[in-house]
């Protein structure tokens, strides 16, 4: 019987095309538009937890000076770190696998007839390893180099195509600023970050060369800390907080003058806010699922309207008024199942093209399939109901009247 | 021809209806429909109810066959007091042990005539093949073997008839209860269609009740009851005739 009913309800719809096809349309839409953006959505975290990971893992910043929000929220900014600071570190606490302290300052650099606007960073070898940079071609600075503070540099990718274009940098002089300068490498490329900055966008120096000649000071504003692996960044934390209190007399009591910014936090903010934006818009999407469920509850009225005299007919010869109920509600499942699998092909489809259209990876998830089915028939028997129900109750004699 | 008053027909009491009235909305708007009908149905009989528009036997009809329920009154059906049914149960009673005709066919379009022949067998869950040959049986009873695929559309009217006389008969009713069958068919047609009803009353033993207001589709019955502003006015028998 119930074989029957779905058979018949295959019929009803085959007959009426044009008609099923434009009432799946709301379902089709919002299940593709679910599914799309709940595709999508997950690639982009997952993009913005890969692209936080390339910053270096077990990664760990020292700066001066103290942000804190909330209530009574204050903004305290401390002197700069010097060169032994770093040094501190990396002697005094354990577990460390490279520092690396940090200075930068935004410079014109200058090739023949180029010139580019761009950051220097002066820093050392460590640099590159704490965020996971490596050399594409040329090579790293030599220990003497960075004690002198010659005046060598590598650059990014974006450097060397602005300046270079195609050509080979290793070797030539360029200028920084006023200050001529020898390139020993290039660095690999890196590509936007998920903040949408170019990672690829800037020179990076000895630090002694930065300090003397272009900053003219021995400042440094940060300190990249890379723990080794199956170290707690945790405990890093508190230690280079104990150490650096001591180095800068802070008495006990008082509020640090810098802060250790923890990597790892940082990329369960980031992939907690970007999975919080793929619920929004799964929501949104949802909605247009509500709509489509109330397209179909419109059609099925329809349907049963138009097809009064047929229920009559079903009811005089004894159909009972569940028999009636589910055949139209089989009928509005069937539909808005139909709906929901092809929606979930373009759904599919359209992830698929977005993703590499934004260039995030396509991540697909049976779960959100199989949900998707399962609430798409749910919107056929809710929306189904109403009208279905209404089939059943109607009274045979005034059904079979109807004109 | 002889005007009787007394129904009994000394068969077996198939149906019987006691001061049965009906009464459609309320208070002073009230239209009395029936105004307390005493009428039994024996198994076997072929009985014709003739009357004016609004004399009440469509809704004499309706009540006959379990689709309404009198607003006072006893209706039996075999001893069981249809009036106390739920809708369902009615809906049981129908499905088992009535076929229905109507005036304008009512047959579901854009389905085949075998189709339309087995709808009453597959409320009735009857298996898919057994319902097939009983629905070509049926078909061919009403001599219209060899159109089982056509739809309505593509039948005329007197056969689209026949099919619903098919359709009434393929669940081997113990009533079958027409309700002008013949009223949207020129004479020739309705001639035919009240032959098949005669010869299954005759043949098979299904009891008919008809409701028609054409005198010379009447004469097929064996007995006319004549209606009148919702009252039986006149019954007459015809003993001896077919």
């Amino acid at each position: 019987m119930f074989s029957e009913t779905i058979l018949l309800s295959l019929r009803e719809i085959r007959r009426n095309l044009m008609r099923s096809s434009l009432t799946i349309l709301g379902i089709v839409i919002g299940v593709a538009a679910v599914i799309t953006m709940v595709t999508l959505g997950r690639g982009a975290t997952a993009q913005v937890a890969s692209d936080i990971t390339k910053l270096g893992t077990n990664l760990l910043q020292v700066r001066p000076g103290q942000d804190r929000h909330g209530p009574g929220g204050t903004h305290s900014t401390g002197d700069m770190f010097k060169a032994k600071d770093a040094e501190a570190i990396a002697q005094e606490i354990f577990g460390l696998s490279a520092v690396a302290p940090i200075a930068s300052k935004t410079i014109q650099s200058i090739y023949g007839n180029e010139n580019w606007s761009t950051t220097v960073t002066g820093s050392t070898n460590a640099y590159l390893q704490v965020s996971n940079w490596l050399i594409e071609s040329g090579r790293q600075f030599m220990e003497s180099e960075l004690r002198a503070g010659k005046a060598v540099c590598i650059l990014g990718t974006t450097v060397r195509d602005k300046l270079f274009g195609g050509q080979n940098p290793i070797g030539a002089t360029i200028r920084l600023g006023k200050l001529s300068c020898n390139v020993i490498g290039v660095l690999n490329s890196k590509g936007q970050s998920s903040f949408g900055t170019d990672q690829d966008d800037f020179v990076l120096i000895p630090l002694r060369m930065l300090q003397r000649r272009i900053a003219g000071n021995s400042d440094v504003s940060r300190i990249l800390v890379s723990a080794q692996d199956g170290v707690s960044t945790k405990k890093v934390e508190q230690d280079i907080e104990q150490l650096m209190r001591q180095r800068r007399h802070i008495l006990p009591g008082k509020d640090d003058d810098f802060h250790v910014r923890d990597m790892q936090e940082l990329v369960s903010t980031m992939t907690g806010t970007t999975r919080v934006l793929t619920g929004l818009l799964g929501a949104v999407a949802a909605v247009s699922l509500l709509v489509g469920g109330i397209g179909i509850m419109n059609i099925m009225l329809v349907s049963v309207t138009e097809r009064t005299r047929e229920i009559g007919i079903r009811l005089a010869i004894g159909a009972l008024e569940r028999d009636v109920l589910m055949q139209f509600l089989v009928e509005a499942v069937v539909l808005s199942s139909f709906g929901g699998v092809i929606g979930i092909v373009l759904g599919i489809s359209a992830a698929a093209v977005g993703a590499i259209v934004l260039a995030v990876p396509f991540i697909f998830d049976p779960g959100i399939i199989v949900i998707a089915f399962v609430f798409s028939a749910a919107v056929g028997v809710v929306f189904g109901y109403f009208p279905a129900r209404q089939a059943g109750q109607m009274d045979p004699i005034e059904a079979l009247r109807y004109e | 021809m002889k005007t009787t008053t007394s129904t009994q027909t000394g068969k077996h009491c198939l149906i019987e209806l006691k001061g049965v009235t009906k009464v459609y909305g309320e208070g002073p708007a009230a239209m009395h429909a029936l105004q307390g009908i005493d009428l039994r149905i024996g198994q076997g009989e072929f009985v014709a109810v003739m009357g004016p528009s609004g004399s009440g036997k469509s809704t004499c009809m309706n009540i006959l066959g379990c689709l309404d329920t009198p607003s006072s009154g006893v209706h039996l059906f075999e001893g069981i007091d249809v009036g106390k049914l739920s809708r369902d149960e009615r809906a049981l009673l129908r499905r088992h042990y009535l076929g229905f005709v109507f005036q304008g066919f009512n047959l579901l379009n854009r389905t085949s005539a075998l189709e339309n022949v087995e709808l009453p067998l597959i409320y009735r869950g009857t298996p898919a093949g057994e319902r097939r040959v009983r629905a070509l049986e049926a078909l061919e009873a009403v001599g219209l073997t060899g159109w089982e695929t056509h739809t309505p559309g593509e039948l005329s009217g007197g056969q689209q008839q026949r099919v619903a006389i098919a359709r009434a008969i393929v669940t081997n009713p113990k009533v079958l209860l027409a309700d002008e069958p013949t009223g949207n068919l020129d004479s020739a047609r309705s001639r035919e269609i009240m032959k098949v009803l005669a010869a299954f009353n005759s043949e098979r033993g299904i009891t008919i009740a008809m409701v028609t207001h054409d005198a010379d589709i009447a004469v097929y019955a064996k007995r006319i009851i004549r209606f009148f502003d919702g009252s039986i006015d006149s019954e007459e028998e015809k003993p001896g005739t077919d």
